[in-house]
């Protein structure tokens, strides 16, 4: 897995990163440096963590930081740089802090840089909505942090899973140019979209955007225990997915992620690639518009669609067992998860509830859906169409490439529109405040609501479960959201798209991968 | 000389300035750039503001008009993905696709003039009829398949055995039929040579050119069958024409009217259409720089244009409409030096 280049680009590596201290008693120093050789679809926009909320910066963020805690397999949390956390009262958190975590600078991390950083993430464009409902963050001493919300609030754990913490010392004050290190910039250059120090397993050495970033390990890393051996990171974006398994399968690379599912069978056969999956968290629906078609506000037309529509044979045919079908929102291991709920499929129960509602005859639709922005989405649409065809509903169906499509959205412009959503708090509520809530542009409530559902009751529900802090009876009336809006059919759910990364054989990945996808690489293991 | 010179400095100009009034119309069906960069929870008052800040809500003359003055003075705005001066990033991106382009156009010169000439000097031999169908293909076979199979073949390697393996004679078939693999099958590598300014070159090294061979191979394929096709024909004809039958005659060496005599005749449109496929092969180095993941122009303007990243679109067309006309004017001086009787400024003679 080493050629020679490699071996001796990172011995050259080594020897500059030698002098430093604490290297010598590590155990990996008399063994080849490791070095894994990574191709993404794409590589991160900044290395400003607090630039953009996507999935590529929560995967470089894991990388070169650490947050307070982190989610496990099984979606639990797992304390990181939060040693330990107690609740004090229905609005305050208090966390303890790890003690001798250091940051790539070599500053100490302390109770103020979590502050620092809570108060960063408040001003962010993409992260100031998640963090709206924290009030303050103060810090009591050196390693204890407390986190006051406005209002009850159940998910601060959940928010500390994206609190990594950065180096407040080496943001503060400002460049050559006299602006601020700290400032959040979009579109135009900052100080931290291109500098970075965090506490995280890699520091990255070189970044050309676009071509490349080279990360190394990180000596003065706290996690001691980490089974994590790799020395050196590349990270390669191919956006091609034929190149992309391309490269792993001639040996180029040693790991890649997303593995396209119509090489799936191309990975799976190859002897030297191991490829891991799992059922991811994003959901994928179609939303039928009340507004735009009157017989949509008929919950049995809603249903009819919804009996129409096989899921199953959509994740075993057409997504080749690569999706789980779905008949609510939320995945398994969210707490709005209801077990009780399964995908209907009747065709004859379609047509009879039709027939009841007046619409035997069916009527015609027009239809929008993305063509590269989800795994197989067009032909998940034709799919779709050709399934409503047989309860006599004639589909006109449009695709159109991401780009074009999300303004086709929000202008609602088809009677049925396709979203793909996954809950950046990794919590059901946020499910439903996006996507069924009803649309209101004051708040955001329902912003990404195409069907125009609108049930108040359901979201004085979802609003009290927000407040409710004891998770059992939270979860509790989450899957009584589910349970409603499966009853009234709200939408159509389709499935939640699977997860796959494949990596040639010594590589581990299965202990670090996740359903969130952030691999966690500071803990990988590649056998020699 | 001057003056047409002068006249081509003018077209370039109404070129760029063509190009950019299209891309700019355009621009509004090439997506919202906003949505690229914020997150999907960013709610839309924050978009707006965005969309503001950009300048986005103006008018198309308004918008058009600042970058217009901007432009003429060489600022052609900031790429909203790579937060940098588009300029830059096409400066950064230029010498790779050049480099590859310059290594397809001396495969395609190596192979298409030898290989061009010996058809049209044995046209019924099975050798010329092999290169003729083999061309035919080559046309055929998009560049998008083309890519993707070599790197099947020479990056990943094929195990092919149609051949019972325990005999020694169906070992030496199935050898034959199987690859081995190995060579790269993305980017350029990691020993470049610094050359000067943003120019890394792969040309320098074993190791570089090995990079290079599959995506040169690739984008050569194109145009190496047409260009086998137009030698041939070109010479055949030349062949028939009665200054040739006259140096036959006259005892010239067979040698010297081929490849002195017929071929200099030969070569006069073959450098036309050259100059115009030239400027082709730079629009063809998108597919391939996109399966080989070359980090040049053309990868970068797909990737551009899946962000919504406008301004960088808008620049790369320009420059690409630059390259056209600059090609295009080389080629008329070259052809005016190969053949005198040509007069550049179009004066009577």
């Amino acid at each position: 897995m080493i050629d020679k280049k490699t071996l001796l680009a990172s011995l050259l590596g080594a020897s500059v990163v030698l002098p430093l201290p604490a290297l010598a008693q590590d155990s990996s120093s008399d063994s080849d440096p490791v070095t894994l050789r990574m191709a993404y679809d794409a590589d991160p926009v900044s290395l400003d963590i607090h630039e953009q909320l996507s999935g590529g910066i929560l995967q470089l963020s894991h990388l070169t930081h650490d947050p307070l805690v982190r989610w496990t397999k099984d979606v639990k949390f797992e304390p990181r740089l939060a040693a330990d956390w107690e609740r004090i009262d229905d609005k305050t958190m208090r966390f303890t802090l790890r003690d001798g975590v250091k940051f790539h600078t070599g500053n100490d991390f302390t109770a103020e840089d979590v502050v620092w950083t809570i108060n960063r993430l408040k001003r962010s464009a993409d992260f100031k909505a998640i963090f709206d409902p924290i009030a303050s963050a103060t810090a009591i001493d050196e390693h204890t942090v407390e986190i006051k919300t406005h209002k009850p609030y159940p998910l601060v754990l959940n928010l500390a899973t994206y609190i990594f913490p950065m180096d407040s010392e080496y943001y503060s004050g400002e460049t050559e140019d006299g602006d601020p290190k700290d400032e959040i910039v979009k579109n135009g250059d900052s100080f931290a979209s291109r500098h970075s120090s965090g506490t995280g397993p890699y520091e990255v050495v070189d970044r050309q955007q676009g071509v490349k970033v080279e990360f190394e390990r990180f000596d003065d890393y706290w996690d001691k225990d980490s089974p994590g051996n790799v020395d050196r990171l590349v990270l390669t974006p191919i956006g091609e997915n034929a190149t992309r398994v391309s490269a792993l399968l001639s040996g180029d690379v040693d790991f890649i992620a997303p593995v396209p599912p119509n090489d799936l069978d191309r990975v799976r056969a190859d002897k030297n690639v191991e490829l891991t999956t799992m059922s991811g968290t994003r959901i994928i629906l179609m939303q039928l518009n009340q507004k735009r078609v009157e017989a949509f506000e008929d919950p049995r037309v809603r249903k009819a669609f919804n009996y129409a529509v096989n899921q199953q044979a959509i994740a075993d045919r057409l997504m080749k067992g690569f999706a789980t079908p779905a008949a609510q929102l939320s995945p398994k291991g969210y707490d709005g998860y209801n077990d009780s709920l399964e995908p209907r499929y009747d065709v004859e129960k379609a047509k009879e509830l039709m027939k009841e509602a007046g619409y035997e005859d069916g009527f015609s639709v027009t239809m929008m859906a993305p063509n590269n922005r989800y795994v197989n989405d067009a032909k998940i649409a034709q799919a779709v169409a050709t399934m409503l065809s047989r309860i006599n509903i004639d589909v006109d169906l449009k695709t159109l490439p991401k780009a074009q499509y999300w303004g086709e959205f929000d202008d609602r412009a088809a009677d049925i529109m396709m979203i793909g959503w996954h809950a950046d708090t990794e919590d059901s509520a946020n499910l439903f405040q996006y996507l069924t809530e009803c649309p209101d542009p004051e708040t955001g409530a329902g912003q990404y609501n195409a069907a125009n559902y609108c049930n108040p009751e359901l979201d004085e529900k979802v609003a009290q479960a927000n407040v409710e802090t004891d998770r059992a009876k939270r979860a509790e009336m989450l899957q009584a959201v589910e349970k409603a809006l499966y009853d009234d059919a709200a939408f159509m759910p389709l499935h939640w798209q699977d997860l796959a990364w494949a990596a040639k054989k010594n590589v581990k990945l299965e202990p670090v991968v996740n359903v969130m996808n952030f691999p966690y690489l500071g803990d990988l293991v590649v056998e020699q | 000389m001057i003056a047409f010179l002068i006249k081509r400095l003018m077209h370039a100009f109404v070129v760029m300035f063509v190009i950019s009034v299209i891309s700019f119309a355009i621009q509004s069906n090439l997506g919202d750039p906003i949505q690229q960069m914020v997150g999907q929870s960013v709610p839309e008052s924050q978009r707006a503001e965005l969309r503001e800040e950009l300048g986005l809500n103006d008018s198309f003359l308004v918008q058009y008009g600042r970058f217009a003055v901007n432009a003429l003075q060489g600022d052609f705005g900031y790429s909203y993905f790579f937060n940098e001066p588009t300029t830059e990033v096409i400066q950064r991106h230029l010498p790779a696709t050049l480099e590859l382009v310059i290594a397809a156009t001396l495969i395609i010169v190596v192979f298409s003039v030898p290989i061009g000439v010996y058809c049209a000097i044995r046209p019924r031999s099975a050798l010329s009829r092999f290169f003729m169908s083999v061309s035919i293909i080559g046309i055929s076979i998009p560049v998008f398949l083309t890519a993707i199979m070599l790197i099947q073949l020479f990056a990943i390697g094929v195990d092919f055995s149609p051949f019972p393996s325990g005999t020694g004679w169906g070992q030496w078939l199935n050898g034959l039929l199987s690859t081995e693999g190995g060579m790269p099958s993305y980017g350029r590598g990691n020993d470049l040579t610094h050359l000067f300014g943003t120019w890394d070159s792969n040309f320098f090294s074993l190791d570089g050119l090995t990079y290079l061979v599959l995506p040169a191979v690739s984008l050569a394929s194109i145009m190496l069958p047409l260009f086998i096709r137009l030698i041939r024909a070109e010479m055949l004809e030349v062949l028939q024409s009665e200054y040739v039958k006259f140096a036959t005659a006259k005892g010239i060496s067979l040698k010297r009217i081929y490849f002195v005599h017929a071929l200099k005749n030969t070569m006069l449109p073959v450098i036309t259409v050259g100059g115009v496929q030239l400027g082709t092969m730079v629009a063809y180095t998108i597919l391939t720089e996109t399966v080989f993941q070359w980090p040049g122009m053309g990868l970068m303007f797909l990737e551009a244009i899946q962000r919504s990243d406008i301004p960088l679109i808008v620049t790369y067309l320009m420059i690409v409409g630059l390259i056209f006309v600059v090609t295009n004017t080389l080629v008329d001086l070259i052809y005016g030096l190969v053949n005198p009787t040509v007069k550049l400024t179009g004066k009577p003679a």
